[in-house]
């Protein structure tokens, strides 16, 4: 049982048992599933300031949402020391090869030592990643009202037109860093 | 209607809440969406996973969606189950697209969205605590200059 929990699980398995999480969500107590809220909740939590879209009592709107994430992070641990991972991740050989040219190799984890660690943070490449790619995951996730669970399940699954307009953006966004930030910052050739 | 209001949550419901998204953290790590290769791999269009992952999980979405409405269950704690529409219209319209493509570029850069940030957090990914920092600067800035942007 073990052995199977530790293989990485298909598409087919991950998919549907996201699906099975935003059932949960709606069947204990009619609550979206959205992860990017918490993040607006932590901020009225802590450094709400002058700003007014921060006015408002996190904890009888947003305490679900963050016991939610404190169970996401609680997950992650349980995966992370509980479970074996074959690492590294078995990406296509042709993702290997055109990370490989970017400098980026696969190594013992989920993310890339070189450029997402706290020792990569003094480096140009670590600090554009993680510090100005989390600042617009932020702020992007908050300015169109959602973010890969909000709009990418939850809105196209129940047919929300603006959602999918969302979900158009962040393709567009992922591509551009993917096929033009991303070189130019790691010098391979576009 | 004696059902409670939306914010109102029962003590007992936070347990429950908990537990779901301990499932959801595992299901992250262990399906290896949370991974920066991963991300890397589906905007180069190398492989089918991350399709396949984010495909499934919105048709299984929208049949229990279908399925809770049909039946008219309600919630655990009392209410019926209704997903609220996303605003379009004069006063939010540009929002979606435009947020939309910064959030892309957060995504492809840190290959990171917002539920991978908190599981890669417990599963020891100290960069992500980085990610996540930043993200919460973002999403702070987003709120002092929202009202100066086209929604």
């Amino acid at each position: 049982m073990i052995d199977i929990l530790s293989q990485p699980w298909p598409w087919y398995v991950a998919g549907p048992l996201i699906g099975v999480t935003a059932a949960l969500l709606l069947v204990i107590g009619n609550k979206s599933f959205g992860m990017s809220s918490s993040l607006s909740h932590l901020c009225a939590a802590t450094v709400p300031g002058k700003s007014p879209s921060l006015q408002y009592d996190w904890r009888r709107r947003g305490l679900w949402n963050l016991v939610f994430v404190v169970g996401v992070v609680l997950g992650g641990w349980i995966a992370g020391h509980g479970l074996d991972h074959p690492y590294p991740v078995a990406v296509s050989a042709a993702t290997e090869a055109d990370l490989a040219e970017l400098g980026v190799s696969l190594g013992q984890g989920l993310v890339p030592e070189e450029i997402y660690s706290l020792r990569a943070l003094a480096t140009v490449e670590g600090f554009v990643v993680m510090v100005l790619g989390g600042f617009l995951v932020g702020f992007g996730a908050r300015y169109a009202g959602g973010c890969t669970s909000g709009h990418g399940v939850m809105g196209l699954a129940n047919g929300q037109w603006p959602s999918l307009v969302a979900v158009l953006g962040f393709f567009v966004g992922g591509l551009v860093a993917t096929h033009l930030l991303l070189p130019l910052l790691l010098g391979g050739a576009p | 209607m004696s059902a409670p209001k939306a914010a109102d949550v029962p003590r007992w419901a936070l347990p429950a809440y908990l537990l779901t998204g301990t499932f959801f953290g595992v299901l992250l790590i262990q399906s290896e969406v949370v991974s920066w290769f991963r991300i890397q791999e589906m905007f180069r269009f190398q492989a089918f996973h991350m399709y396949g992952v984010l495909g499934t999980a919105v048709g299984s979405a929208a049949l229990a969606i279908h399925l809770l409405q049909r039946f008219g269950v309600r919630s655990l704690d009392g209410q019926t189950i209704a997903v609220s529409p996303k605003r379009w219209d004069d006063a939010y319209r540009y929002r979606y697209g435009i947020g939309g493509v910064l959030f892309g570029l957060g995504w492809g850069l840190a290959g990171t969205c917002p539920g991978p940030i908190y599981a890669l957090i417990g599963e020891g990914t100290l960069g992500a605590l980085v990610v996540l920092v930043s993200a919460l600067a973002g999403a702070r800035t987003y709120a002092a200059v929202a009202d100066r942007l086209p929604q």
